[in-house]
C-alpha cells in the first residue's frame, strides 16, 4: 500500500526531527566527555531526500559525517549511540566509534573517514552489482562532501564509473566547509558539477535544504541509473550549521553567511511548508517532538548501560 | 610437473583460479592486453584494462571484494603501490576491524619489484615491510615458479587481502611446476630448500638462490648451511626459523630491501628474545642500503646481497663466534 504524499512528507519530516535530535544529543554527550562527533546539522534534507529515493536492495557508502545517512536508512539510535560511545551493542561492536560506522544489515556497506575513501570504494561496490552480486537492478549511492571533491580520487572514481557504466549515484553534499576551510578558498564556485560533467556524467545541482526538491531529483537520478546503468551526479547545495566536529565554536565562520543559512534551515522550512498547507498542527508537532525526545533519552540510557568490549576484542576481528 | 617461468606460472594460476571460481576477476593497467589468453577465455567483464590510476584500481578492488567478488589487481611496479595505499591499508586492512567484522576483503594485489632490469628507484623498491606493518594484510614474496603458482592460488582463495610481490629478477627464471590445479602452497609456511647444521641462512625472493649458492660454496669449507625460504612475510613462519636456529645456533638473514625495521630486523629480534640460549654467535643481517634503487647496472648489483658476502659472513661467524668487530650489514659495504 502506497502512502499518500502528505503521509510521506510527514514521515520524512519526522525523520529530519529524529536526526536533528540525535545529533544535538551527540554534541551534548561530547560536551559531557564522550568522543567528538562530526555532525551534519543543517544537512539532514540531503540524507533523507536521497535515501528515501533508494530501495532496500540498494547499497550506500558514507563518510565521517554519517549519522544522518544511518538514521535516514532506519538505524536504531540506541545502537548508533552505543557505537559512538565504543560499547558492544553498537553497530560495529564498539570498534568504529563515531567515525566509520557501517551497518550492512541496513545496506550501509562501507564507511571511510579518509576524505575521498568512500569515493575510492564505491565503484567496486557498483561493479559487483553490475556483475551479478546482490539483488538484480540494485544501485549504489555514495555520499561525500565538497572537500572530497578536491581529492584526486574524486576524478578517478568519476572517470571509472563513467567508462565502465556503473550503476552509481554520486551525492555531493556541498556544505561549503572543508574542515576549517571555506570551499571558496579551495575551488572555483561552480567547479563540482563542471568537473563531473567533464567526465561525461549527467549532473543536477539542487537546493539541498529543500527536502522535496532533493527527493524529486534523487528519484529522477535513481530511475535513470536503473534504466541505463550509467552513473549520475547530484550536487546538493547545503550548509554545515555547526563546526567541523565536537565543540568547535565556528569563530572562523562569517556571521552573515551563517545567519543566511540558518534562515534556510531545512527542518524549519519543511515545518513551515507543512504548517502552511494545513498538514501539521501544533498538537501533532508537539506529540512528534515528545516521542522523539523519549526515543533519544532511551538511546542515551541504552548506550551508557551497554558494556565496554572485552579486551580480547582488541585484536579481533582483524583477519577473516 | 611442467617446466615454466615464474611469469608463466602466475598466468597459469590465474587461468586455473578464474576457471574454478566465477567471482575471480583481473583488473589492471594492461591486464587484458598483457594476458590475451585470459581475456579470450574469460571475456572483457572479468579481465579488465583500467585507467593508469592505481588508487581507483585498488579502491575498486576493495569495494568489489566487500561485495562478493574476488578481484586480483595488477599494479605493475611496487613503487606504484604508494598511490594505492589508502585503499589497501586504510580500507582493506582496517575496515573489517573497524566495522566489527561486518565485511571481508578477499583480494590480491600483484606488484613487481627488485633489481635486474635497471629500472631505477621509481620502478624498483622493495617496500614489502611497509605492508607488513599494516594490520589486516598478508604479504607474500615467493622465489620459485612452483611457489609463485601455488601461493597465488592460495592468495586468490584466501579471505583476507594479500599483497603479492613478484621479484623482477626471477620473472623469467624457469622451474618445475605442479600440473594439478588443486595443488596450492599454504600461506604462512616457509620452505626449507636445504638442510644444514652449522648456520641458518634465511632469504626470500631473489636472495633464496643467493643463500643456496652461498650454502654450496660453504660446503668445501666444512660448513653445513641450512637455507630457509620465507615465501610468506606476513604471516611469518617464526616456528620454522626458531627451530632451525635452535639446531644451528647461527642466523644470517639476507634480503634486498633496506635493513632498517625490515624482515631481518624482525627475525634478529625474534632470535634474541626467543632463541637467546641457542645462539652461538651474533645475528647478521645482509640487506640493501637506505638509498633508492639505482639504475646503473653496476650500482644496482652492488646494492643486492651476493653469495660471496653471505659466505664471508658465515665463515666469520664460524671462526670468531664472539666478534669484537662490527659485522658489515649493508650488502654494498660488504661487497665493496
Amino acid at each position: 500500500m502506497n502512502a499518500s504524499p502528505t503521509q510521506t512528507l510527514l514521515r520524512q519530516f519526522q525523520t529530519l526531527l529524529l536526526i536533528r535530535s540525535c545529533e544535538e544529543q551527540l554534541v551534548e554527550l561530547n560536551r559531557q566527555g564522550a568522543p567528538d562527533t562530526c555532525s551534519s546539522i543543517g544537512q539532514e534534507a540531503c540524507a533523507v531526500g536521497v535515501i528515501d529515493a533508494l530501495e532496500a536492495r540498494d547499497r550506500i557508502l558514507t563518510n565521517h559525517r554519517s549519522a544522518a545517512h544511518l538514521i535516514a536508512r532506519g538505524a536504531d539510535p540506541k545502537r548508533l549511540f552505543a557505537e559512538v560511545l565504543g560499547r558492544v551493542d553498537g553497530y560495529c561492536g564498539g570498534h568504529s566509534g563515531t567515525l566509520h560506522i557501517a551497518a550492512r544489515e541496513l545496506g550501509v556497506v562501507l564507511t571511510s573517514t579518509i576524505v575521498g575513501g568512500e569515493l575510492s570504494l564505491a565503484p567496486g561496490v557498483a561493479l559487483a552489482q553490475k556483475m551479478g552480486q546482490g539483488d538484480p537492478g540494485a544501485i549504489t549511492a555514495v555520499f561525500f562532501g565538497d572537500g572530497a571533491a578536491c581529492e584526486g580520487i574524486f576524478h578517478e572514481a568519476l572517470n571509472l564509473a563513467a567508462q565502465w557504466q556503473l550503476p552509481l549515484l554520486f551525492v555531493c553534499e556541498n556544505n561549503q566547509w572543508q574542515a576549517y576551510v571555506h570551499r571558496l578558498e579551495t575551488m572555483a564556485d561552480n567547479a563540482i558539477t563542471a568537473w563531473a560533467e567533464g567526465h561525461g556524467i549527467v549532473t543536477e545541482s539542487i537546493d539541498g535544504n529543500d527536502l522535496e526538491a532533493v527527493h524529486a531529483a534523487a528519484t529522477r537520478a535513481v530511475a535513470a541509473i536503473r534504466a541505463d546503468s550509467r552513473p549520475r551526479f547530484l550536487e546538493l547545495r547545503t550548509y554545515r550549521l555547526r563546526g567541523h566536529s565536537g565543540q568547535d565554536d565556528q569563530a572562523y565562520v562569517d556571521a552573515e553567511e551563517l545567519h543566511h543559512w540558518q534562515s534556510r534551515d531545512p527542518l524549519r522550512r519543511l515545518q513551515q511548508r507543512l504548517t502552511e498547507a494545513g498538514q501539521l498542527d501544533p498538537n501533532t508537532l508537539e506529540a512528534m517532538t515528545r516521542e522523539i525526545r523519549s526515543r533519544v533519552e532511551e538511546a542515551v540510557a541504552f548506550a551508557h548501560a551497554s558494556p565496554w568490549p572485552d579486551v580480547a576484542a582488541l585484536i579481533h576481528p582483524v583477519y577473516a | 610437473m611442467t617446466r615454466m617461468t615464474t611469469e608463466q606460472a602466475l598466468t597459469q594460476a590465474l587461468h586455473e583460479e578464474m576457471r574454478r571460481d566465477a567471482r575471480v576477476l583481473l583488473l589492471g593497467e594492461g591486464a587484458a592486453t598483457k594476458r590475451p589468453g585470459l581475456a579470450r577465455e574469460f571475456g572483457p567483464a572479468r579481465v579488465r584494462n583500467t585507467p593508469l590510476a592505481e588508487a581507483i584500481i585498488a579502491g575498486t578492488a576493495v569495494g568489489a571484494a566487500a561485495s562478493g567478488l574476488r578481484p586480483v589487481i595488477d599494479l605493475l611496479f611496487a613503487p606504484f603501490l604508494t598511490y594505492a595505499m589508502d585503499a589497501l591499508i586504510n580500507s582493506a586492512g582496517k575496515l573489517r576491524y573497524l566495522s566489527g567484522g561486518q565485511c571481508e576483503f578477499p583480494l590480491v594485489a600483484l606488484a613487481m619489484t627488485g633489481s635486474g632490469w635497471c629500472v631505477g628507484g621509481q620502478h624498483n623498491h622493495n617496500l614489502e615491510a611497509m605492508f607488513v606493518h599494516a594490520p589486516g594484510l598478508q604479504v607474500l614474496m615467493p622465489s620459485t615458479p612452483a611457489d609463485s603458482k601455488g601461493l597465488l592460488k592460495a592468495a586468490i582463495r584466501e579471505r583476507n587481502p594479500v599483497l603479492f610481490f613478484i621479484d623482477l629478477g626471477l620473472l623469467h627464471q624457469e622451474g618445475e611446476v605442479a600440473d594439478d590445479p588443486e595443488e596450492i602452497v599454504p600461506i604462512g609456511v616457509a620452505a626449507l630448500p636445504r638442510q644444514g647444521t652449522d648456520v641458518t641462512l634465511v632469504g626470500y625472493a631473489k636472495t633464496v638462490p643467493v643463500c643456496l649458492q652461498a650454502a654450496a660454496e660453504l660446503e668445501p669449507h666444512g660448513v653445513s648451511a641450512e637455507v630457509i625460504d620465507l615465501r610468506s612475510l606476513k604471516p611469518l613462519d617464526t616456528a620454522c626459523v626458531l627451530d632451525s636456529v635452535a639446531r644451528t645456533g647461527r642466523l644470517i638473514v639476507v634480503h634486498e630491501a633496506s635493513g632498517l625495521c625490515g624482515i631481518a630486523a624482525e627475525l634478529g629480534a625474534l632470535a634474541a628474545s626467543r632463541a637467546f640460549g641457542a645462539l652461538r654467535a651474533p645475528v647478521v643481517r645482509i640487506t640493501g642500503p637506505d638509498a633508492p634503487a639505482a639504475s646503473s647496472w653496476a650500482l644496482e648489483q652492488a646494492a643486492v646481497p651476493q653469495a660471496q658476502a653471505v659466505v664471508d659472513a658465515a665463515l666469520g661467524l664460524m671462526a670468531e663466534p664472539l666478534r669484537r668487530t662490527p659485522v658489515v650489514e649493508d650488502a654494498w659495504r660488504a661487497q665493496a
